[in-house]
């Protein structure tokens, strides 16, 4: 069985003193997933640097979270582009 | 040391007023800011310009010592020792963007007017550490093996294993061996660039192999036996008789190894490059003629 590496919300916001209801924002807006255990919140490792991420984005360059969304939107696009570049990179080495 | 005229990095004159400094240095970090700019070393840069620029410029005090003394930085430790004499140092705070790294990375001209790096979020967070990315250079030899390497990063030998199969331009991620955390935050992770170099004979395109063999007139007309390198050692072939001038043949399962799938190779497709003998002798001619003349 795998196992889950679930990270207490409420430890994360009182470290990086940020209100609980900015994760519960994010929450509404899709961009991460809470699971709940008896009442109390968690993410999951994974989604630590996403969080992180938002965090940044919204507490120190003030950008909303609709902001928040189209950045992570374009930023999945520019990556999924960087990687293709890389593959056609290594398919031009082919004629070269 | 060179003077670092934290001015023009903002794009702000000398007059501007503490409003200013805050619009240009937003705008700014909205635009470099490294968690809008991944794997861009450049704007990385830019951003810990700017956030030194705005440490000093956004804080009173050091925007007047930085006025005072900046171009003649050098004498800005006896101004220091004059002022700590006359009055209490006031400590105060501006709030600088920390860009998801640690609070180190401000210049050695920052350093010798003001010491330690920045202040950083002006909240008590933990911070993770600064992710390191480093670049490990890879013949296509070396690739096709599962291998361990030593890695020296920020003064840090770090031993990894390379798995057969890394791909060119791969990037793969070492967790917590990027930078101390700041407040008891975790480190940061280390993330490795696979720079696989190209092959004098052998073509890579993910996990297939692409090579061209050359084959002498004689063996192709009438077929035969060969033995070709590969990768993993020398492979006989069986070239069948009348064989044309860039007949393609694939092996399966002796191209390069699946990126952490043990025993699951790509194929490996030869192209026949058919040589004309040169040099012929007047007998050779003589026999090439004769055939001519029989078809």
């Amino acid at each position: 069985m795998q196992t889950e590496h679930l990270i207490a919300l409420d430890e994360f916001c009182a470290s990086n003193n940020i209100e609980l209801s900015f994760i519960n924002s994010l929450q509404q807006t899709g961009l991460i997933e809470i699971t709940t255990i008896q009442d109390s919140w968690f993410i999951d490792e994974d989604q630590l640097l996403l969080l992180e991420r938002f965090t940044r984005l919204y507490y120190e360059l003030d950008i909303n979270f609709e902001g928040i969304e189209t950045i992570t939107h374009l930023l999945q696009r520019v990556n999924a582009l960087q990687d293709e570049i890389t593959a056609l990179r290594n398919r031009l080495s082919l004629y070269e | 040391m060179d003077f670092v005229d934290y001015y023009k990095i903002l794009g702000i004159d000398k007059t501007a007023s503490s409003a200013e400094i805050k619009n240009a240095y937003r705008k700014l970090a909205r635009k470099y800011h490294p968690d809008l700019n991944p794997n861009n070393q450049d704007a990385k840069a830019n951003f810990q310009r700017i956030n030194e620029a705005n440490e000093v410029l956004s804080d009173p005090v050091k925007r007047k010592k930085y006025d005072q003394y900046g171009k003649d930085w050098e004498h800005a430790e006896e101004f220091e020792k004059q002022r700590q004499q006359q009055a209490q140092w006031s400590g105060s705070r501006s709030s600088g963007y920390t860009g998801g790294s640690s609070q180190n990375d401000f210049s050695d001209f920052f350093e010798s007017m003001f010491g330690g790096g920045g202040t950083g979020r002006s909240r008590q967070t933990k911070f993770r550490g600064e992710d390191y990315t480093t670049e490990i250079h890879l013949n296509l030899v070396d690739a096709y093996k599962t291998h361990k390497q030593t890695l020296s990063v920020n003064g840090q030998n770090i031993r990894i294993t390379i798995p057969a199969g890394v791909e060119n331009g791969q990037i793969i991620k070492i967790t917590g061996h990027g930078g101390p955390g700041v407040n008891g935050g975790p480190n940061g992770d280390l993330y490795i660039t696979f720079s696989v170099a190209n092959h004098p004979s052998v073509k890579r395109l993910e996990n297939n192999l692409y090579t061209t063999v050359e084959l002498d007139l004689y063996t192709a007309v009438l077929g035969g036996e060969i033995t070709i390198d590969t990768l993993d050692g020398k492979v006989k072939l069986k070239v069948k008789p009348e064989t044309q001038n860039g007949t393609k043949v694939n092996l399966k399962g002796k191209g390069f190894p699946v990126y952490k799938s043990e025993g699951q190779f790509g194929d490996l497709q030869i192209t026949y490059s058919i040589k004309i003998p040169t040099n012929l002798t007047e007998k050779q001619k003589a026999l090439f003629e004769e055939l001519r003349k029989s078809r």
